[in-house]
């Protein structure tokens, strides 16, 4: 039975369609779900899809998450649901408290778009459970706020909550950490984005090995 | 109730990086600005609320800070009345 | 002395007894309003309009041309793309950021407005030199202009190109051109059919932002005499989040049919839309000034009806269909009201009424298309410029040709620049359609959007612009610019299909600018009709000048070409091959020298006789290191051209050439350190056979340089010949040295250093 995954469309979220053809690219159902309804949980997995979810404005995320549909999620996230935040959809999860930390503006002040080495660093998360720890990919990044900040990192570090790291740190983020997971490793947030990455013609394939993960039962 | 017109200053808290702060403080010398220091970049917001009196209208402006206009992550906030 | 009312809004006296003939009254103050923007060069072309006519249209494949939001073309399967390019060189002058911003905002607009999901913007910008703070603030605003909104509303900005030269610095260009997918049969017109229907207004509430716009910003030149802040209420402020909702609203009530037509507002704001879907109809349309919702109070029916508020969208939608549409809108958080209804023809003409309230006070009442349509047509004097010739001979670059054998390594230096600095800031993936991203020459992209049918095609686009060939000659200029795209589009394996431009061009006023245009437009259909593709859209920008000098005439070309097999593997512009099991080092057989390089098509560049062929006037090795403005254009052997554009198409998919890259600004020198660069990792370099240096330095278009496996030489070469194509071997690849025999060599990783920081640290000097 092909899994079925929900995908959160907030007004401002642009990268719903191609996250639902990696899922697709991948061998299961994606649902695109209104954030103005109520969560069903009848998915195996929801991911928090890339964008500017209400403008960014104010700050990335900081409107989102009183969207109806977070409710249910949380819940889904609290009963051990698998939830992954791609680049917005991570700024939301930190944001409503899902995932610890926030993130800042790029410490260059600009947008960055382009490809960026990382190396995964755990596998004990939805997200990455068929990767080798220490696997380097190559992933596209695409964020204005991307710069990961948290006081008590060395407390993250020592969970071995840090899931992603960048081989050669583009935005400024402490110990260059690119994605982080929860405790139990339901939750997961990063900011490169691994549905840009399911094909060679558009510039690489590695991604398809984060849907896999999170696909797998 | 009356209204009162309230500014929140929402500012990054000391040891959280301001990468626009710090970028500031960097073109300040070649401006000719070499006594200013310490400079951080952050928000003000301006909005009214119905409120019996100030104290009130200031405790109501803090939990809307809380909630939703500062992350508290990275950001401390202070409320006060203009008016 | 007071001056008229009509004159202070930019109407001439003859333009004024117009409109009182046509009113057969004297027109009131807002009905003068709504002329004053509606006959305005921005919205009437009425200084260009008759040249334009000139240009070739047609094609097999155009379903909708020029005249309409945007032009559209058949890609087959179901399939159609909406292209279109406009200019927003004023509003950026004066605010970069929100100058650019808006112009992508605007172009968005044209598209959707024609069915079609927008799925690429590309953005040729041309600056003053960057060694000036203002030039370095203007590129920079208008760089993040185009990044916060493109990137915001969710539409891949995939190319552009950057053009740095003097005549720029007080009046930059910044072009958009931004192509959409749709499927055909949801192709729709702004056309208000059906008397009755609704006029709905989608989108931003009304304020004061851009009232004027298009006579008081791009309808006027700048001087510095006054100055840019007076002008600064005329700058509309971009919201790309209202956009984005827009969009979506847009597609969703396109989709479900509660749509008769559409259309944007943009230059000239509502009375523009009113008139214009009424006009296309031929009906008329009653709008209630009160309806639309505004931002300020106290705000007049003038300021209202010639806002140019961005964000806004005019539907026109039967009775039945309001509520479905409204939810819809709803759904989206976009604001609607409806502002008006279609009416009847009076006396068979289609009148445009704005009301006090509906039943209220009649404000305005004036033929819907004598708005649109009837804006006087100018046959400006044209003038070729005083001592033209003399000059061109004077300032000849060509003169100075022995001088490159002692400096050739510091030219080509200072010829090599990096516009990642540029492309890093935009999302250039979204919707997984990036081939060929940003950097490399024409992107080409998967012909696919959400909503609209799988096919197994690519589109390339291109944007080319010459100011120095067309400064030298502006007819021929525009020819070999034209040659240029198609080039481009060539070599990522797609055929040329269509063209958009934008004439970026001085003050009409001045015979000289009137020639320009006159022969840019010629030039045009001669490129078009030689390469057999059509023209679907384009947009004019007059009053490019400052302080009374005239830009350069800048026709930016943008061309769009199909290919029918997305997954077909073309050259990236490099020397060498990586291995495809390592991602870091070169395959080491490479260095062993199995690679040679060619160049395609042209006269043979070790033939002195060839010399007059390889001018070099408008080149940059000219223009910028010599500052010589003069000089002849390059001899393109015009039947050869369409087979050489064919030969190369071929090629690009043949699986025959490891890289290529064809030769533009910088010439083949410039082409050849550009694919030694973008090797990446463990670069590999070359040696170029001895030959003249205007062969080197010369930007004759249509011509390639290719790194051939000595093994496919020979299929290359029949390949070639079957097309009457020149070819000539002119170095072989492998070393760790750019060598140019007889002129210098450049270290590989020297070469990459000064490239990496070439455009960066300009940018942060």
């Amino acid at each position: 039975m092909a899994s079925d995954v929900g995908i959160v469309v907030f007004p401002g979220t642009n990268c719903e369609f191609d996250v639902l053809e990696a899922i697709d690219a991948s061998g299961a159902n994606g649902h695109l779900l209104w954030h103005g309804e109520s969560f069903v949980p009848k998915y195996d997995s929801v991911v928090l899809a890339g964008g500017f979810a209400h403008g960014d404005y104010l700050r990335p995320g900081a409107i989102a998450r009183f969207s109806k549909i977070m409710e249910g999620i949380s819940k889904f996230g609290a009963d051990g649901g698998k939830i992954v935040g791609i680049c917005n959809g991570f700024q939301i999860l930190t944001e409503a408290g899902l995932l610890p930390g926030a993130l800042q503006k790029n410490r260059g002040l600009t947008f960055i778009c382009e490809k960026v080495n990382l190396e995964v660093t755990s596998d004990k998360s939805c997200f990455t459970k068929a990767i080798s720890p220490g696997t380097v990919v190559t992933l596209p990044i695409n964020h204005f706020s991307g710069n990961y900040t948290n006081e008590n990192v060395d407390e993250l570090e020592a969970n071995g909550q840090v899931v992603l790291r960048y081989c050669d740190n583009p935005n400024g983020s402490v110990n260059s950490i690119a994605g982080i997971r929860n405790d139990r490793g339901n939750i997961v947030g990063l900011m490169p984005h691994p549905e840009r990455a399911i094909s060679e013609i558009t510039g690489g394939s590695d991604g398809l090995l984060f849907w896999k993960s999170l696909l797998e039962t | 109730m009356s209204e009162f017109e309230l500014i929140a200053e929402i500012r990054h808290k000391s040891g959280i990086a301001d990468p626009e702060g710090s970028t500031i403080l960097r073109a300040l010398p070649a401006l000719g600005f070499e006594e200013i220091s310490n400079v951080s970049v952050g928000k003000a917001i301006r909005f009214a609320v119905s409120a019996s009196n100030a104290s009130e209208a200031v405790a109501k402006g803090e939990e809307l800070c809380k909630r939703l206009l500062a992350n508290p992550v990275l950001e401390s906030f202070k409320v006060s009345v203009i008016s | 002395m007071d001056i008229a009312l009509h004159q202070s809004l930019g109407l001439t006296d003859d333009e004024f007894e117009l409109i009182h003939e046509i009113q057969g009254r004297e027109p009131n103050d807002l009905e003068l309003a709504m002329y004053s923007v509606m006959w305005s060069e921005h919205c009437s072309y009425k200084s260009s309009r008759i040249h334009l006519k000139r240009l070739p249209t047609k094609g097999e494949r155009v379903l909708v041309g020029p005249g309409e939001n945007a032009g559209v073309i058949d890609a087959g399967d179901g399939v159609a793309v909406a292209i279109r390019m406009e200019s927003h060189n004023h509003p950026s002058a004066i605010e970069p950021a929100q100058g650019a911003a808006t112009g992508a905002g605007g172009i968005l607009r044209d598209i959707f407005t024609m069915g079609a999901r927008p799925i690429a913007i590309m953005d040729p910008l041309y600056v003053g030199p960057l060694d000036n703070p203002r030039q370095r603030y203007l590129l920079e605003g208008i760089v993040r202009g185009i990044s916060s909104y493109g990137n915001s509303v969710g539409v891949p900005t995939v190319g552009g190109e950057l053009h740095v030269e003097n005549c720029y610095s007080g009046n930059p260009l910044v072009n958009v051109l931004c192509v959409g997918v749709l499927p055909t049969e949801r192709l729709v017109l702004g056309k208000a059919s059906g008397v009755g229907n609704l006029a709905l207004l989608l989108g931003s509430s009304t304020g004061r932002d851009g009232i004027g716009g298009v006579s008081v910003l791009a309808s006027a030149a700048f001087d510095s005499s006054n100055n840019d802040e007076a002008k600064l209420p005329s700058v509309q402020v971009g919201d790309p989040f209202e956009e984005k909702r827009l969009i979506e609203a847009c597609l969703e009530l396109l989709d479900s049919g509660l749509v008769v037509g559409i259309q944007d507002l943009g230059g000239a704001g509502i009375t523009c839309a009113t008139s214009e879907t009424a006009s296309r109809a031929g009906l008329g349309m009653d709008v209630d000034v009160n309806a639309i919702i505004r931002r300020e109070p106290n705000m007049s029916p003038v300021e209202v009806m010639t806002s140019e508020s961005q964000e806004r969208m005019l539907a026109i939608v039967t009775p039945e269909n309001l509520e479905m549409a409204q939810k819809i809108c709803d759904k989206w958080e976009v604001r609607s009201s409806v502002i008006g209804h279609v009416t009847a023809c009076e006396k068979s003409v289609g009148r445009l009424r704005v009301f006090d309230g509906f039943g209220g006070q009649l404000l305005a009442d004036v033929p819907a298309s004598s708005l649109a349509e009837d804006a006087p047509l100018y046959d400006r004097d044209k003038m070729k410029p005083l001592n033209f010739d003399e000059d061109l001979k004077r300032f000849d670059p060509m003169e100075r040709i022995e001088s490159t054998k002692s400096h050739f390594r510091d030219e080509l230096l200072s010829l090599v620049m990096n516009p990642s600095w540029i492309y890093r800031q935009y999302d250039h993936q979204l919707f997984l359609n990036t081939i060929k991203s940003p950097g490399t020459g024409a992107a080409l992209l998967r012909l696919h959007a959400p909503g609209v049918k799988s096919t197994k095609k690519a589109i390339a686009l291109t944007t080319d612009g010459n100011p120095g060939w067309c400064a030298i000659d502006p007819h021929y200029g525009t020819v070999l610019t034209t040659i240029e795209a198609a080039t481009n589009i060539a070599i990522v394996g797609a055929n040329p299909e269509a063209v958009v431009n934008c004439l970026n061009l001085g003050n009409p006023e001045h015979k000289e600018v009137m020639w320009q245009l006159s022969s840019i437009v010629d030039g045009l259909s001669e490129g078009c009709d030689l390469l057999g593709v059509p023209v679907v859209g384009g947009n004019v920008s007059l009053y490019n000048a400052h302080n009374g000098k005239d830009i350069d005439p800048t026709p930016v070309i943008g061309m769009i070409g199909i290919s029918e097999d997305y997954s077909a593997k073309v050259p990236d512009p490099i020397l060498a091959a990586r291995p495809p099991d390592s991602s870091s080092s070169l395959d080491p057989d490479n260095k062993g020298g199995q690679y040679s390089l060619f160049l395609i098509g042209g006269p043979d560049p070790f033939t002195a006789s060839s010399k007059t062929k390889f001018q070099l006037g408008g080149s940059r090795w000219g223009r910028q290191i010599h500052e010589l403005h003069g000089g002849y254009l390059p001899e393109i052997n015009r039947d050869e051209i369409p087979y050489q554009i064919e030969l190369l198409k071929t090629l690009a998919t043949s699986g025959n050439i490891v890289g290529w890259q064809d030769i533009g600004d910088g010439g083949m020198a410039l082409a050849i350190a550009e694919m030694v660069i973008a090797g990446g990792n463990g670069h590999v370099g070359a040696t170029i056979s001895e030959m003249p240096a205007y062969a080197l330095w010369s930007e004759l278009p249509g011509r390639v340089v290719a790194s051939i496996a000595n093994t496919k030489v020979s299929q290359v070469m029949s390949l070639a010949n079957s097309k009457g194509t020149p070819i000539y071997n002119v170095g072989q690849v492998g070393g760790d040295y750019l060598v140019f025999e007889g002129f210098g060599k450049i270290g590989v990783t020297e070469l990459t250093q000064y490239w990496n920081v070439s455009l960066s640290s300009k940018i942060f000097a």
